[in-house]
């Protein structure tokens, strides 16, 4: 692998960039693999990468239907943050927001890390208790976050409206100084070329569409559109698609598949500092470096697997934009997509063993896995090497559901998160 | 946004006077408190998610407030039939050929 640098830039440069070459490769499909990790999104990579990396496992294949990165790692909002309320979560998300931090410079690629601040807005009287009170839980799990009087809100995304007479005025916020955005391609193609240079075989459209077992009830591999591909583990990583693999396998999930839209608007000069979210007007908004305002709506009521979703859900998320931030209600919004999300019960994810021997599942990120894509590699890579789970994401078991020790972000959050 | 056949009312109406309600044909065990954890979670959590057609609760909220089923494709989102709470899961070939108002699709995009 040819590694970025400054000097490499100047170099290439002089020679018309005509050196830089593939940034991975694309080999044909092996007749079999240690691993294989079906679905090639960011925590898919992330897992071959860290698999590779620092568990000396290298002989991997991460099988895509479609192109890298082009799920949900490339339909999201790319917010950043582990303000979450229960120490299992705090711990899980805290882990991928120290490993975002040296992103960069791990991958030897710009994933343009930006901590600039996540704000979520607190509308009501509940809202403020619930604030304050995840304050305190992140404080005391050693998560920065911090409560901001609706001036000092203002102070520090001013174009937030914090006027009286907002139909939902603004009462105050939490706000994550750690937290911000990445360039979500950039960490799909970053973890793709780290993994590549160390061996790992990404194969892209190339649809698994079953799963071999043998008489023992192992895992021996996956059908694919490219024919049979042997493995002595099988990681499943995709995300809205996971109950349909793994019903291949006969394991049913507690999960279900929503699609869930975001937008951007055209382009304009840098005028909006920070991440701000609201959870009770449903709206989530930041401005990527190419300048679009970057707009997460909500999901549809029905689960769909249809990667569309309703005009409705756009525009009551609009309507709330405009209420914040009068000043964008001329902007143009120029694009709108849906990804599909899956969702359990409890809205936290599933990093863990299956009934069946050899597979494994990483899943039920809901609406908010980006944020996670470095720690949750991180931990799957270290249950697929192991067999066993990382300290981190022992309690991300599927079993959860049966004995009811769930991980309740969804009562938490009061929203999908 | 959906357009959805009430069977009640039998019209055809916009998605927002609906809620949608989960998986239908779920029973709840009539000895709940004595199966066990498995068979609970297996009621209460997990769920088929299909790819393809789906049976599901819908509640007319804003309309005449009665729950009914309906089934779907999630792939494509339209509708193959809506059917009352309480009948059977329909014979999905046969209701192709009712010319059931299957119509309902997406609109508004």
């Amino acid at each position: 692998m040819r590694r970025y640098s400054g000097f490499a830039l100047v170099r290439e440069a002089m020679r018309g960039h005509k050196g830089w070459g593939q940034q991975w490769s694309s080999p044909e499909p092996k007749k079999e693999y240690d691993v294989i990790i079906v679905g090639a999104g960011g925590h898919g990579l992330a897992t071959a990468y860290y698999l590779a990396k620092e568990h000396g496992i290298t002989n991997i294949a991460v099988l895509e239907k479609g192109w890298l990165g082009g799920g949900n790692t490339g339909r999201n909002t790319t917010i950043i943050r582990s303000n979450y309320l229960y120490d299992e979560s705090a711990g899980l998300y805290d882990h991928a927001v120290k490993l975002w931090e040296n992103l960069s410079q791990d991958l030897n690629y710009n994933v343009m890390y930006s901590p600039r601040g996540v704000m979520m807005l607190a509308h009501n009287v509940h809202d403020v208790q619930v604030f304050k009170r995840h304050i305190h839980a992140n404080r005391l799990n050693g998560v920065d976050n911090e409560w901001l009087t609706p001036e000092a809100a203002k102070e520090y995304c001013p174009p937030l409206n914090i006027s009286q007479s907002a139909r939902y005025p603004v009462m105050g916020a939490a706000l994550q100084r750690r937290g911000g955005t990445a360039r979500h391609d950039a960490v799909a193609w970053g973890y793709a070329r780290a993994a590549s240079d160390r061996g790992v075989h990404v194969i892209q459209n190339c649809e698994v569409t079953g799963v071999r077992r043998g008489g023992n009830g192992q895992v021996t591999g996956v059908e694919t559109s490219r024919g049979f591909i042997g493995a002595k583990k099988v990681g499943v990583v995709a995300a809205g698609h996971t109950s349909v693999i793994m019903e291949m396998a006969d394991v049913r999930m507690p999960l279900e598949s929503f699609p869930l839209q975001a937008l951007v608007s055209e382009p304009v000069k840098p005028c909006f500092p920070c991440v701000v979210m609201s959870n009770t007007v449903h709206a989530y908004i930041s401005q990527s470096d190419k300048g679009e305002l970057v707009i997460g709506a909500g999901t549809d009521q029905y689960t769909s697997y249809s990667q569309t979703g309703g005009l409705h859900i756009i525009q009551h998320t609009l309507d709330a934009i405009c209420e914040m931030f009068p000043m964008f209600t001329r902007m143009k919004m120029l694009r709108s997509w849906g990804g599909i999300v899956d969702v359990t019960p409890d809205r936290s994810p599933i990093i863990a063993k299956t009934p069946v021997s050899g597979l494994y599942v990483n899943c039920g990120w809901g609406t908010g896995g980006f944020k996670a894509t470095p720690g949750s590699g991180h931990v799957f890579a270290h249950t697929i090497a192991n067999d066993n789970p990382h300290r981190i994401n022992t309690a991300y078991t599927i079993e959860r559901f049966n004995s009811g020790r769930l991980i309740d972000e969804a009562a938490a959050a009061a929203v999908a998160h | 946004m959906l357009l959805i056949h009430c069977p009640y009312c039998e019209e055809e109406r916009p998605e927002m006077e609906f809620r949608h309600a989960g998986e239908a044909h779920l029973e709840r065990p009539k000895n709940i408190a004595e199966i066990s954890d498995e068979a609970f979670a297996a009621y209460f959590f997990y769920r088929d998610n299909p790819k393809g057609v789906v049976f599901e609760r819908w509640r007319h909220l804003h309309g005449c407030a009665r729950f009914f089923n309906a089934a779907r494709d999630t792939v494509s989102d339209k509708f193959l039939t809506t059917y009352k709470a309480g009948q059977p899961k329909p014979d999905l070939v046969g209701a192709a050929n009712m010319n059931i108002p299957a119509k309902s699709g997406k609109s508004g995009k």
